[in-house]
C-alpha cells in the first residue's frame, strides 16, 4: 500500500494495528456547559495486532471493551493516544482518508435486528456500503452482493435478496450483518459481542462462519465477548479488560491454562461448564462489583476486590505489565 | 405419604391466538416436582418455555386460544380454583414467579425494603414493621446489605436489583419459586453469585424451584432434575446426574454437544437446521427432520418412554418394540 509519508519505519507494515496509551474518556457536564469530570471508559490501553490474527477482548459490561471497539472504528475520537492502522496514525486521516479507512475495517454489532434496517430488503442493504464506496456499476454490485452471500451461506442467494430482516432468523439476520461486513473486501472485522443474542445452537454455526471466513481471507478479527468459555476456539489471543485497562494478555491456551491476574482468575473461577456435581458446591465470587468509571480507584483498580491486595502498594501505584510467564502479561503487583 | 410430589403437571397446554393462526406454545406436558427439588426447564428460544412459566403462574395474554390439563400443587388441584381464589391463595404465598429481566419492574418511587416487605402486608396483613424485620433476614439471605433496604431502586446495580426482585418472591415463603431467565442479563461473576444465593436458599429455607433457561451450563448450577422442552414439548425428562453426563434423546446429546465449555478443547458442534413452526408443528417427532438418528417411526408421535425411575425420554430409538423390526 503506497502511502504519501516517506518518514514512515520500514517494518511498519507488518502489524495491522497499533494502539499505544489510548484513552477514550466521555465528559460529564451539568447544565450542558460546566464540566464535572469524565467517563474513563478506556484508559490506557496498548496492543498490537497482527495481520491474518483472531483476537479477543473478554471482559463484563462496563469494562470499556465495547468503547474500545468503537474507537478503534473511528466512531469515538480518542481522548489521548495513538491508534496506527497499517502505518498510517487514525487521528491525523483526513474526512476522504477516514472513509476508505471504514471500507477496510468490518463492523459486525450484537443485536443483528436491531443493526439491520427493517425497510429496506437484503439487496439494497448490502448494496448500500457499496453506493457510498463508489461502485456505481449495477451489475458489479449484483456479482458482489451474490458472492458475498454465498461465502456467508445464504445461498441460493436469489431467495434471500428480496427479504426484508423481518423475515429471516436471528441466526440468518446475523449472516446479513457479517456479509454487510465483508462486501468492501475489509483487512480487519471488529465484531462486538456477535452471538451473545443467539441462541447455542445457533452460536457455534455463526462463530464457526466467522473463523472460516478470517481464515481463508486472512483477516484480522477483533471479537469483543464477555463469555469466556467460547473464546478458545475461536481467537488465538485473549485480552482480559477490566475498568478501562487490559489487566492481562496471553495466547489462548496459555491464558486459559494458566491465569495470572487475580481478576481473570476470579472470572474463570466463576464460569461453569455443565456438570450435575456445580449444584452441590458454592462458588468462589470475589465481593463488590466493578468500580466506577468516574473516579475510578486508585493504584490498582481491582485492589478493592482482590484476595491479595498489599496495602501501601496496590491501592497506592498503578501495577506496570509484567511479565510472569514468556509472552504473557499481566498488570499485577503480585509479579514484582 | 410424605414423598408425595409437590407440584404434578398433567397434560398442560397453551395455544395462542394470532394473526398468523395457533401457535402451540406448550403443547402436553407432564412432570413432577418433589419437595426442595430443583427442576431445571432447559431449552432454546421459541421452545415454549416462559408460556410454561406463564401458564403455571396464570399471569396469561389475552390472546389465549385454548388451555389444558391439571396442576396439583400439594392436595390443592390448581386448575380448578378460580382466578380470585388462584390470586389470594397461591400466588406470591405457596408458588412465586420471578419473570425475566424483572429486577427492571421494580417501582422507581418506592424504597426497595418496603417493596420487598409489601406482599407479607397486602396477603398476610402483617405490620409494617414486622414485615420490614423479616424483609430484613430475606435480604441477608439473598446476600444484600440491609443499608440498602432504604435505598431507592436506581441506587441499586442491576445484581442486587435482581436479587431484590428474589428476595420479595420469597418473603412469604412460598413453597415453590419459579425463576425464569433469572441471571441472563448479568455478568458473570454476578451470575455466579446470584447462583449461590440461591443454593443458599434451596438449603436453609428448604424451598422447591422450577428454574426455566436456555443457558445449559448455568443451569446446572441449580439442577437436581433436568427437563429439556423442544417445540412446545419435554423430551427428555431425568435427573441432573444422568442428563448432563449421558443424555438419551438425540436432541440432548446434541445440545450437550453445541455448548462450548471452558475446561475441554473438544470443539462445540452446531446442531443443523432449525426448530419447526409452532403453527403446525409436524406430526410425528418433531425433532426427527434435524435428527441423524431418524427411522420411519418417527413419523408418529413418540410416546414418552420410561427408560428407569424418574427417566423419560420421548424418542423411538428407546421403545424396544420399534428397535428391531418396527422399521
Amino acid at each position: 500500500m503506497a502511502t504519501s509519508r516517506a518518514d514512515l519505519p520500514a517494518n511498519a507494515e507488518a502489524s495491522l494495528l497499533k494502539v499505544r496509551d489510548l484513552h477514550t474518556w466521555f465528559e460529564l457536564r451539568q447544565w450542558g456547559f460546566l464540566r464535572v469530570g469524565a467517563v474513563h471508559a478506556v484508559d490506557g490501553v496498548n496492543f498490537t495486532l497482527e495481520r491474518g490474527e483472531a483476537v479477543a477482548f473478554v471482559g463484563e459490561s462496563g469494562c470499556g471493551k465495547s468503547s474500545l471497539a468503537r474507537t478503534l472504528l473511528g466512531l469515538h475520537r480518542p481522548t489521548r493516544g495513538s491508534v496506527r492502522f497499517a502505518g498510517r496514525e487514525m487521528q491525523s486521516l483526513s474526512p476522504a482518508e477516514l472513509k476508505a479507512y471504514r471500507a477496510e475495517v468490518g463492523y459486525v454489532q450484537q443485536d443483528p435486528y436491531g443493526a439491520l434496517p427493517p425497510f429496506l430488503d437484503v439487496r439494497r442493504i448490502l448494496a448500500e456500503p457499496l453506493i457510498v464506496h463508489g461502485i456505481k456499476d449495477r451489475q458489479e454490485r449484483e456479482r458482489r452482493i451474490r458472492a458475498v452471500l454465498e461465502e456467508v451461506r445464504l445461498s441460493p442467494a436469489e431467495e434471500y435478496l428480496g427479504k426484508f430482516p423481518h423475515m429471516l432468523s436471528g441466526g440468518q439476520q446475523q449472516r446479513v450483518v457479517i456479509a454487510r461486513a465483508l462486501i468492501l473486501a475489509p483487512s480487519m472485522i471488529i465484531a462486538d459481542e456477535p452471538v451473545s443474542m443467539l441462541d447455542a445452537s445457533v452460536r457455534v454455526e455463526i462463530l464457526n462462519l466467522l473463523r472460516g471466513i478470517q481464515a481463508r481471507r486472512e483477516l484480522t478479527l477483533v471479537f469483543i465477548t464477555h463469555d469466556l468459555s467460547t473464546v478458545r476456539h475461536f481467537a488465538e489471543r485473549i485480552f482480559v479488560m477490566y475498568a478501562g485497562q487490559v489487566v492481562e494478555s496471553a495466547a489462548v491456551d496459555e491464558l486459559l491454562d494458566h491465569p495470572q491476574h487475580p481478576y481473570t482468575q476470579a472470572l474463570l473461577a466463576a464460569i461453569a461448564d455443565p456438570d450435575a456435581a456445580n449444584a452441590r458446591r458454592l462458588r468462589e465470587v470475589p465481593a463488590g462489583e466493578p468500580p466506577s468509571l468516574i473516579q475510578p480507584p486508585t493504584g490498582c483498580r481491582f485492589h478493592p476486590r482482590c484476595p491479595h491486595a498489599m496495602a501501601g502498594l496496590c491501592d497506592r501505584d498503578d501495577p506496570p505489565d509484567f511479565t510472569p510467564r514468556e509472552n504473557h502479561l499481566s498488570a499485577c503487583w503480585l509479579h514484582r | 405419604m410424605g414423598d408425595a410430589p409437590l407440584l404434578r403437571v398433567d397434560d398442560l397446554q397453551l395455544h395462542y391466538q394470532t394473526r398468523q393462526g395457533v401457535v402451540h406454545a406448550v403443547d402436553g406436558i407432564d412432570f413432577e416436582l418433589k419437595r426442595n427439588e430443583a427442576l431445571v426447564v432447559l431449552g432454546e428460544s421459541g421452545c415454549g418455555k416462559s408460556s410454561l412459566a406463564k401458564a403455571l403462574m396464570r399471569v396469561l395474554p389475552r390472546n389465549v386460544h385454548h388451555q389444558g390439563g391439571r396442576v396439583h400443587l400439594g392436595d390443592t388441584e390448581l386448575t380448578a380454583l378460580s382466578d380470585e381464589r388462584f390470586r389470594r391463595e397461591v400466588q406470591w404465598s405457596r408458588m412465586a414467579l420471578v419473570m425475566q429481566a424483572s429486577m427492571n419492574a421494580l417501582n422507581p418511587v418506592v424504597k426497595v425494603g418496603e417493596q420487598v416487605a409489601e406482599p407479607l402486608r397486602v396477603l398476610r396483613r402483617w405490620p409494617r414493621r414486622q414485615a420490614l424485620a423479616r424483609a430484613a433476614e430475606v435480604f441477608a439471605l439473598v446476600g444484600i446489605s440491609t443499608d440498602f433496604m432504604t435505598r431507592y431502586p436506581f441506587e441499586l446495580s442491576g445484581g442486587m436489583r435482581q436479587r431484590a426482585v428474589l428476595a420479595m418472591a420469597l418473603v412469604a415463603e412460598p413453597e415453590l419459586v419459579i425463576l425464569d431467565e433469572p441471571t441472563s442479563a448479568l455478568d458473570v461473576l454476578t451470575q455466579a453469585s446470584i447462583m449461590n444465593a440461591l443454593k443458599r436458599v434451596k438449603r436453609e429455607l428448604g424451598t422447591s424451584f422450577i428454574l426455566i433457561t436456555h443457558d445449559v451450563a448455568t443451569s446446572s448450577e441449580l439442577a437436581d432434575r433436568v427437563a429439556l422442552m423442544y417445540a412446545g414439548q419435554l423430551v427428555e425428562v431425568s435427573d441432573a446426574e444422568r442428563f448432563f453426563s449421558d443424555p438419551a434423546h438425540p436432541y440432548s446429546q446434541m445440545l450437550m454437544a453445541s455448548v462450548p465449555k471452558l475446561r475441554q478443547r473438544s470443539r462445540p458442534q452446531a446442531i443443523p437446521g432449525q426448530p419447526p413452526s409452532l403453527f403446525e408443528p409436524p406430526a410425528g417427532c418433531r425433532f426427527a427432520a434435524r435428527c441423524p438418528h431418524r427411522f420411519a417411526a418417527c413419523s408418529r408421535d413418540p410416546r414418552a418412554i420410561r427408560l428407569a425411575e424418574r427417566h423419560r425420554v420421548r424418542c423411538w430409538l428407546h421403545d424396544d418394540t420399534q428397535a428391531g423390526g418396527g422399521a
